[in-house]
């Protein structure tokens, strides 16, 4: 015990005390808004419920009469509900690429990133998962996609792409949920201890007991690091088969093989590309300027200097081994992206994903600029938004039998319904920043300990 | 197949198949019409079939061939090709898409969802979609076909190759103890087509008419490169 206190006042050591003398400053920062709630606040969640109440009324509306008020017709069955799921469980891949894979190549600079974005998973694949149902045209119908026993042993189709789909959506969600919830476990112990009123008890439940015992942090530890490793896989997987929807089908200029890594690649794509703007929004608004710094915003450039390299590089082998096959009935589609009706939208896609990240992240000044970098964020994410379209419509408006050939643009419904998902991951998303601490404290804490040493 | 059925006729199962001669279809459209009456399909405003969304089971492509001024207007009917490997049925979540025995490509209403995933891997853009839960005007209300179901907003559906007929000739003749006979089965289109450009039949029974033609040098599948393998021969001379 002697020993112990000498060995923390000694003045050799005065760094380090320093260091210990930050904690209870990072635990006052970063709880600190959790309780502080503005008028603004109020305000911008009011405004997003009203979106979300104007997108389910859509849907409501949708569902008494028919998906017929989509502006879908033959043979362009799938328009921007299944866009949306796409684009959104690109986005969902935020979380566990940025803080599965830096947690796993023990990167320090994460700490500050890795709670804002586990958040935006869990939050994206809900958005994604409720544009299956909305897509359904017999929403009413959905669990024969379950497979439950039952008397007329019917059983779903599990050579169907949308069943790998569905069973891999739901793993994903059932993973990154653990993964969301055990760093959090530390956090909420904190926060139980710290808050009072209606919340106290909630944390208690959420915090599972955990007093922080030496055999706690290790069981903990060794679970983060197992779903780590997990949740890359999952991630991996999970938008390879996102891919194989497209990859399987006869539709042409979906049916390649490049698919699945196009798709994975172009899911990290925006996911990271999602997280820059939540570090900027959130380092803006919950004043976390000591927390999230430049040094973060310049790293998460660097990283998506190599995504957007990959992307265009798998961009670029696609359409490369489709021009080289000259297959008609894909140079038809390729034509009319190129040089054809959607040749405006196209260009802007590949301006938005590539040219623009590439030439702005490539300028180091303009990676340590928060404010470009969540620009570069949004316009990064419109364009993952376009290509998501530019997939899915052209290659089936251009079906082998020229007779069949149309266009297509969405309705005010799907359009309704698409504002408002944008306005329901926002609005879940302030909502859990007044619930969970956005930096996760116990791991930036960690980071400040051993990184004085 | 592995599959035995103790109503199996003698002889074997049938396997139904369809032969379209190019070279006498005119383009009359009178198969579309009779297949519109005898499958209860919906009637699309002007505003729908503007939108992209008439339901034609049959439909008749229009093609133009060769240069002008020696152009030739050709008719060609479009309809399920029924494919004995088919695109639509691996990829429905339900198996509300599914193969018959014989050699039919079926839509289970009932089962269907509405993921709308068979129709847009069908490479012939023959699978109709309800939009809306379908209505009929006086006095076309009165004339829907007791033996077809109607069918409901939200699902998929198609040409059945006139499955209530056949399924009633199948009936009479298994009572009877026999096969069926070649021709006693003619699905509406076939019925209604004046220049016998469309011909039905069993396909293991190779003197029936539609094996016969389908042997012809005049015969190819419909996008055939594919490997679809359809049940439906396309006949026209070469030029």
């Amino acid at each position: 015990m002697e020993a112990r206190k000498e060995y923390f006042s000694s003045s050799r050591l005065d760094g380090e005390n320093e260091t210990w003398k930050q904690i209870p400053q990072i635990n006052n920062d970063l709880l600190a808004p959790l309780h502080q709630f503005s008028g603004k606040y109020w305000a911008l969640i009011a405004f997003l419920s009203l979106v979300v109440a104007a997108g389910a009324a859509a849907w409501i509306y949708q569902i008494e009469t028919g998906i017929g008020q989509t502006h879908l017709h033959l043979p362009i069955y799938w328009g921007i509900y299944i866009a949306s799921f796409v684009y959104w469980i690109g986005v969902s891949h935020s979380g566990t690429f940025i803080s599965g894979v830096l947690r796993l190549s023990h990167a320090e600079w994460r700490r500050p990133i890795t709670r804002i974005s586990e958040l935006m998973t869990l939050f994206s694949i809900v958005v994604a998962a409720l544009f299956i149902f909305i897509h359904l045209g017999r929403v009413w119908r959905f669990y024969y996609l379950i497979p439950y026993p039952n008397q007329r042993e019917i059983w779903p189709n599990f050579r169907s792409p949308l069943m790998w789909d569905a069973t891999a959506i739901f793993t994903y969600a059932v993973s990154s949920t653990i993964y969301l919830y055990l760093p959090l476990i530390p956090d909420f112990a904190l926060a139980r201890d710290r808050m009072s009123g209606w919340r106290r008890p909630l944390y208690g439940l959420l915090s599972v007991g955990w007093s922080g015992t030496q055999i706690q942090w290790r069981w903990l530890l060794m679970a983060v690091r197992i779903v780590s490793i997990l949740i890359v896989l999952v991630m991996v997987s999970v938008h390879s088969i996102v891919g194989f929807d497209f990859a399987v089908a006869l539709v042409p200029g979906w049916h390649s093989t490049v698919m699945a890594p196009y798709f994975v690649v172009g899911a990290v794509h925006s996911g990271v590309a999602m997280v820059a703007v939540g570090l900027y929004l959130a380092r803006r608004y919950n004043r976390l300027d000591r927390y999230i710094g430049l040094e973060h915003f310049d790293k998460l450039g660097k990283i998506m200097i190599a995504i957007t390299l990959s992307w265009g590089y798998l961009y670029f082998v696609d359409r490369l081994v489709t021009w080289y096959g000259k297959t008609p009935e894909e140079m038809e589609v390729i034509d009319s992206l190129f040089y054809g009706q959607y040749a405006s939208v196209q260009w802007f896609m590949v301006f938005c994903n590539f040219i623009y990240p590439i030439v702005a992240l490539s300028v180091p000044s303009y990676r340590t600029w928060p404010l470009g970098m969540m620009l570069v964020g949004l316009i990064i994410n419109i364009g993952m938004y376009l290509e998501r379209i530019m997939i899915i419509v052209p290659g089936l408006g251009h079906p082998r039998l020229h007779y069949a050939w149309t266009r297509y643009f969405p309705s005010w419904v799907e359009l309704t319904i698409l504002s408002a998902s944008f306005a329901f991951f926002a609005l879940i998303y302030l909502l859990a920043a007044k619930f969970v601490p956005l930096i996760s404290i116990w791991e930036e804490k960690e980071g400040r300990i051993h990184g004085a040493k | 197949m592995d599959y035995t059925d103790q109503n199996a006729p003698p002889g074997g199962p049938y396997r139904w198949g369809m032969a379209v001669d190019l070279d006498r279809c005119t383009g009359c459209e009178a198969c579309v019409v009779a297949c519109h009456a005898e499958n209860n399909i919906r009637i699309s405003s002007e505003e729908e079939a503007a939108q992209g969304r008439q339901v034609n089971w049959i439909r008749i492509e229009r093609y133009w061939e060769g240069d002008y001024p020696e152009v030739r207007l050709k008719f060609m009917p479009v309809f399920c090709q029924h494919c004995g490997s088919a695109p639509c049925e691996p990829v429905c979540p339900v198996y509300a898409s599914y193969h018959t025995p014989d050699g039919l490509n079926a839509q289970v209403y009932n089962r269907c969802i509405g993921v709308r995933y068979c129709g847009n891997n069908c490479p012939y853009s023959v699978r109709y979609f309800n939009w809306f839960e379908p209505h009929w005007e006086e006095p076309l209300n009165a004339q829907l076909n007791p033996d077809v179901t109607v069918r409901s907003v939200g699902v998929m559906e198609k040409c059945t190759f006139c499955v209530q007929r056949i399924r009633k000739a199948q009936q009479t003749a298994q009572r009877e103890g026999r096969r069926v006979q070649d021709g006693e089965i003619t699905p509406a289109c076939v019925q209604s087509c004046p220049s016998d450009a469309l011909v039905f039949g069993d396909r293991n029974d190779p003197k029936s008419r539609v094996a016969q033609m389908m042997k012809s040098d005049r015969g190819s599948k419909l996008l055939g490169s594919l490997g679809t393998e359809p049940a439906v021969t396309y006949l026209k001379k070469e030029k």
